[in-house]
């Protein structure tokens, strides 16, 4: 399980910074995605956009969108992402 | 004065000129290379033969080197295609050389008119693959309508140098820019706002020259000999060539500039644009002749002041021929001194009425006119006007700027060198 998180993170920071050009060294879990990291709303729908890819999965309005908005930070991705494979 | 009449009439002055043109960015780089007689075009096949196999045209005018996107923050680059951000770099570049205070750009007296022929080609190309393979929109990021949506430049520029007053999205293909500094010219002029920036932009695809071959407006004589077209009034002439590029003035009202000392670049006099409803494709000499009056009239000055027209002839048969008598209707026989830039930069379409107008004001500056480029012998359908096939000194006053553009629509300004 240790090894699958690590990837999760791994994954996740890879998005971040190749979609948002973020510096990987910012990217403490609990770093804020708009506060500390200066995203934005239209940030937050590509984000979306590239976890999907980056995991192959599908992020559902109706299931996921409560979820989605309560995102403050990275870990919160974290925890959304392993949340949703197990859920798979 | 009453209700519905302006408030005041003020004097308008260019402040500030940017520039990213098949050259390179900026102002000085277009200038030299078009002083040192340089031709952008260049052989495209092999990049547009991936996109579409049957292009007539394979000449085209690219940027000599790609945008480092890195120039532009990335919350602002996000909603913007390669005909934004080349708008961004030569906004930039304006608004520094003008100097304009930032307190004046979120007043609300300050703001943005600019155009280009559509939003970006390349995103709606990339959009409607997705789209036609996938059936699904799900992929698609959000930024993608923001590069598309045909006021994109306009709302671009606003957003990203804080413009708070005026904006407006001059899209009207080859006219785009002209129209954008005439729109912006009579907002300031009419004291609605103190400055403006303004111009177009449009970038270089190989479904933009599809386009003009589809109207059989594309050179395609000239495939192996790029630098030889496009011709402006030339007898050999057989069409144009599509470029890239974007262009930015800053318009300001003569008491902004004056009492914050701006250069002033040249003053702008006179607007007009009409449409011929004739035809789609082209302005005939009668509706051209009629824009240019009226913006004479607009102008106030007389005729026989105008020392120079930098001409819209993008090398294509119909369209030079008709410029040249609707030139000679207005002006009698060879009146002045007439030339175009396209045989040095190609026809950035909805950049074109900028990018040639800054070139000129550059070289009116330092006295001097630009000759048509790849005009070898004058067409018997282009005479009755001075063609100028060599630099020439200039010491006049008053001059204008023609673009002609699809659908119909005329564009002319009437200048004075400051």
């Amino acid at each position: 399980m240790e090894s699958s998180h690590n990837n999760v993170e791994e994954k996740v920071k890879i998005v971040l910074v190749d979609e948002f050009e973020l510096d990987e060294a910012e990217l403490s879990p609990d770093a804020t995605l708009y506060d500390d990291l200066g995203l934005d709303s239209l940030d937050s729908v590509d984000l979306v956009v590239a976890l999907e890819k980056a995991f192959n999965f599908k992020i559902s309005r109706e299931k996921d969108e409560e979820t989605i908005r309560a995102i403050r930070t990275i870990n919160d991705i974290y925890d959304f992402i392993n949340a949703k494979q197990a859920d798979i | 004065m009453g209700p519905g009449k302006a408030v005041s009439m003020n004097r308008v002055f260019i402040t500030g000129m940017g520039a990213i043109s098949p050259f390179g960015s900026g102002v000085d780089v277009l200038v030299d290379a078009i002083k040192n007689n340089k031709s952008a075009m260049r052989n495209m096949t092999a990049e547009w033969q991936k996109h579409l196999s049957d292009l007539e045209c394979n000449v085209g005018a690219p940027l000599s080197e790609a945008i480092n996107k890195k120039d532009i923050p990335r919350t602002f680059r996000r909603t913007m295609g390669p005909t934004a951000q080349m708008a961004y770099l030569a906004a930039k570049e304006a608004l520094s050389a003008s100097g304009i205070p930032d307190e004046l750009k979120n007043s609300g007296r300050m703001g943005v008119v600019f155009g280009s022929t559509t939003g970006s080609v390349e995103a709606m190309s990339d959009f409607f693959k997705n789209y036609f393979e996938n059936s699904s929109m799900k992929n698609i990021g959000s930024g993608t309508f923001f590069k598309i949506m045909s006021h994109t430049v306009a709302a671009n520029l606003a957003h990203a140098f804080g413009l708070s007053g005026r904006m407006f999205s001059t899209d009207s293909s080859c006219t785009s820019s002209t129209q954008a500094i005439g729109l912006a010219f009579e907002s300031v002029r009419s004291g609605i706002q103190d400055a403006i920036i303004c111009g177009g932009s449009d970038e270089l695809h190989p479904l933009v020259s599809g386009s003009f071959d589809l109207v059989y407006a594309s050179s395609y004589k000239y495939n192996d000999r790029p630098e030889m077209t496009p011709r402006p009034f030339d007898k050999d002439r057989d069409g144009t060539v599509c470029g890239s590029g974007a262009g930015c003035l800053v318009l300001e009202s003569e008491s902004s500039a004056r009492e914050r000392g701006a250069n002033c670049i040249a003053e702008i006099l006179g607007f007009a644009s009409f449409v011929d409803p004739g035809s789609m494709a082209q302005s005939n000499s009668d509706t051209i002749a009629r824009c240019i009056e009226s913006a004479l009239k607009d102008a106030d000055i007389d005729k026989k002041q105008i020392c120079y027209a930098n001409a819209h002839a993008t090398g294509t048969l119909q369209g030079d021929a008709a410029e040249a008598e609707g030139l000679r209707k207005v002006f009698g026989d060879e009146a002045f001194p007439v030339s175009s830039l396209k045989g040095y930069m190609g026809h950035t379409a909805g950049a074109s009425g900028v990018l040639e107008l800054s070139a000129c004001l550059r070289a009116i500056t330092e006295k001097t006119l630009i000759p048509t480029r790849n005009l070898d012998k004058p067409a018997e359908d282009c005479k009755g006007i001075a063609h100028l096939l060599q630099p020439s000194p200039f010491n006049g006053e008053f001059f204008i700027k023609n673009s002609f553009g699809f659908g119909g629509t005329n564009a002319v300004l009437i200048l004075r060198r400051c």
